[in-house]
């Protein structure tokens, strides 16, 4: 090992740091080199990467259409070397309709958390915050969204909004905000008792400035890890709905789609629902580890 | 490797299930009956309040739904005031409530039954899946969980979290179609979608409505061997999904017990090993257990929806997405609102079993 190095790792080690940033580099350091030393976390990080690569250069990764098949020589073929996973009744290849697939349930799971975690965010720092009426109104809407059957309550939605992918990840993200709400109330609770938010009230900040500047960014990273432990959850939901034609229509690639698609041959064509659902089991599985990962490294107490 | 940390539990497909763990009660500041009654009737209120917010600004106009679209001006007029869909809102809502509260949900378009009637034929059904699931599950789940907590971070430990993790990542309905295909097509152990074969479907008398017990009770036990065989491969499907939530928690709550002071005195008194796993430590862990239990059913209530559609069980489940295919609201939103009551009262009960098992949270 090289002087350099060495002392590198002493500045990022250091109790005493000199700098906002050398102690912020110190944490992710620190971070990063518990996380890697879990090896089931990296498998799930790198499961992860790989999804979004997929998804990414998809259209080069494909080998064949994922929409247009031929009818009269690839139909319901098993798997071989021509098609990985074999094709399903439209002739159209598995394989290839699994990898545009990701995309459509890497934006899903994106757009879900885009949009519940800051909601969760605000209405649980802001809660927890502001006491009183405010926190009591708004903790009670949260209990009743928590005490409601998610999957039952997005299948209304939908139902309500119409078929569609777009309206699925509304649906999802209505139903998994609470949780969020009540992990920042819990946090901003125990945050607004410190000195330095007593300090930043008496320099006269206003208290949007103190929540959005001084308290949200402390939840953030619990909330992340919460997120990412809830993806496996979106994903299943989303699927879910896809299998139930609720989420992505024909001819999208859904992989939940694919699965209420390949139900009608199940008995005698069992690959055509066997594939999908062995890559959302996949995807679902890598976001457990990963978020079981992240959790560990970033709350000590949890991992006791 | 990391051990997870099931306090923190949020990766379960019961996801209203674990977006809750023991710590976190549902109703943390109730403090009196009275108070914990005005819980009751929000919530209740809430759930009714959200569907009719989704009844009302549906897209499928539910007058054009009865009249269809080529209904002259005068026709939709008319049929919209006599589903007061004239009124204002909170009018209307106000009219929704008295009409839910006497258990009227408006006929279903797709059965032409009221949907009050459709519901409590389709009930049984799932309360007979649930119930068996929720056996298998808490039956094997609460011992794996107990016996990984004593053998923690042995081989018996780390088998017990991948099948909990798998359970937490495989796509229920996915599984089962596999299922189907393994022990139904290839192998043939079990029979295939449906309750019961046809040939006794209209030889027994439907008593409670639960098939095995109807067949047992009038002693026809070839009808409850198949009944059985059509039930125990979704029900031993959603028990797996149980198990999988139950038993990491059940890890969780025994390793914290272990850790305490009177189990190091129950071991310097000479008490053996298995006397302080089942008698001492695990009858503290069951006063949460029991509240995770709860929320399990409630959360296989809920989940029944994807299980019975791949297994064509005529339940609650298949009725909503049957209706839903069918853009019939009135049977969806009396589905939604029939399991979303029974998934409230579930979370409500556990919070009363907690407070009334746990000496410590007894009111004083």
């Amino acid at each position: 090992m090289t002087p350099k190095t060495a002392s590198l790792r002493d500045w990022l080690s250091t109790d005493r740091p000199m700098s906002r940033r050398q102690a912020f580099m110190g944490r992710v350091y620190h971070g990063c080199r518990d996380f890697s030393r879990n090896r089931l976390a990296m498998l799930g990080l790198l499961t992860v990467l790989a999804l979004i690569l997929v998804a990414i250069f998809a259209d080069l990764l494909a080998p064949y259409s994922a929409y247009t098949g031929d009818l009269r020589t690839t139909r319901l073929l098993p798997p071989s070397w021509a098609h990985w996973f074999g094709t399903d009744d439209q002739g159209r290849d598995i394989l290839s309709r699994i990898i545009i697939g990701s995309r459509i349930t890497l934006m899903v799971v994106i757009l879900v958390a885009v949009l519940a975690a800051p909601l969760g965010l605000i209405v649980g720092t802001v809660a927890g915050y502001a006491g009183g009426w405010v926190d009591a109104v708004l903790m009670r809407i949260t209990d009743i969204f928590l005490a409601f059957p998610r999957l039952i309550l997005a299948l209304a939605f939908v139902a309500a909004l119409g078929p569609g992918i777009q309206n699925a990840v509304i649906a999802i993200a209505i139903t998994s905000w609470p949780p969020y709400a009540r992990m920042a109330r819990a946090e901003t609770l125990t945050i607004r008792q410190t000195d330095y938010i007593a300090a930043v009230r008496l320099l006269g900040a206003s208290p949007w400035r103190i929540v959005l500047s001084h308290i949200m960014p402390l939840c953030v990273s619990s909330v992340i890890v919460r997120v990412t432990l809830d993806m496996a959850g979106i994903i299943l939901t989303a699927a879910g709905l896809g299998f139930l034609g609720l989420g992505a229509q024909p001819p999208m690639p859904e992989w939940g789609a694919m699965i209420a698609n390949g139900r009608l041959y199940v008995l005698d064509q069992w690959w055509v629902a066997a594939a999908p659902g062995a890559a959302i089991f996949v995807v679902s599985l890598a976001f457990n580890l990963l978020g079981d990962g992240l959790r560990d490294a970033l709350d000590p107490k949890a991992a006791k | 490797m990391a051990i997870p940390d099931p306090t923190a539990a949020g990766v379960t497909p019961l996801s209203a299930v674990a977006t809750r763990t023991a710590g976190q009660r549902f109703t943390p500041h109730a403090k009196s009956f009275g108070n914990f009654l005005v819980v009751i009737l929000l919530t209740y209120l809430g759930l009714l309040a959200v569907t009719f917010f989704i009844g009302r600004v549906i897209p499928i106009d539910p007058v054009l739904a009865i009249v269809g679209d080529r209904a002259p001006a005068h026709v939709i007029e008319r049929a919209r005031q006599e589903l007061g869909l004239d009124k204002p809102l909170y009018e209307q809502f106000y009219i929704y409530l008295g009409k839910v509260l006497k258990g009227d949900f408006g006929v279903s378009v797709l059965t032409a039954n009221p949907v009050m009637t459709d519901i409590k034929r389709a009930f049984p059904a799932t309360l007979e899946l649930a119930s068996l699931g929720i056996l298998i599950g808490a039956g094997l789940g609460v011992p794996l969980g107990v016996w990984a907590a004593v053998r923690r971070g042995k081989l018996v430990d780390q088998v017990v979290r991948v099948i909990g993790l798998v359970g937490y990542s495989v796509p229920i309905f996915w599984l089962g179609l596999m299922a189907l295909v393994l022990f139904y097509a290839r192998l043939g152990w079990v029979s295939g979608p449906g309750r019961i074969d046809v040939t006794y479907e209209y030889t027994i008398t439907p008593v409670t409505g639960l098939l095995l017990l109807d067949t047992a009770m009038a002693g026809e036990w070839e009808a409850f061997r198949n009944v059985f065989s059509h039930l125990i491969l979704p029900a031993s499907l959603l028990g797996y999904f149980a198990l999988a939530y139950i038993s990491r928690m059940t890890r969780s709550f025994m390793l914290n017990e272990l850790a305490q002071e009177y189990v190091i005195a129950a071991r310097a008194k000479g008490l053996s090993e298995s006397r302080i796993i089942w008698r001492h430590a695990l009858r503290n862990a069951m006063v949460p257990l029991v509240t995770v239990i709860a929320l399990s059913y409630a959360g296989l209530l809920e989940g029944s929806v994807l299980t019975e559609t791949v297994f064509a069980w005529p339940g609650l489940g298949l009725y909503i997405t049957n209706s839903l295919q069918n853009a019939d609201m009135n049977a969806v939103l009396g589905g939604t609102i029939v399991v979303g009551s029974i998934f409230v009262g579930l979370n409500l009960l556990s919070d009363v079993l907690y407070k009334l098992l746990d000496p410590r949270t007894r009111i004083r």
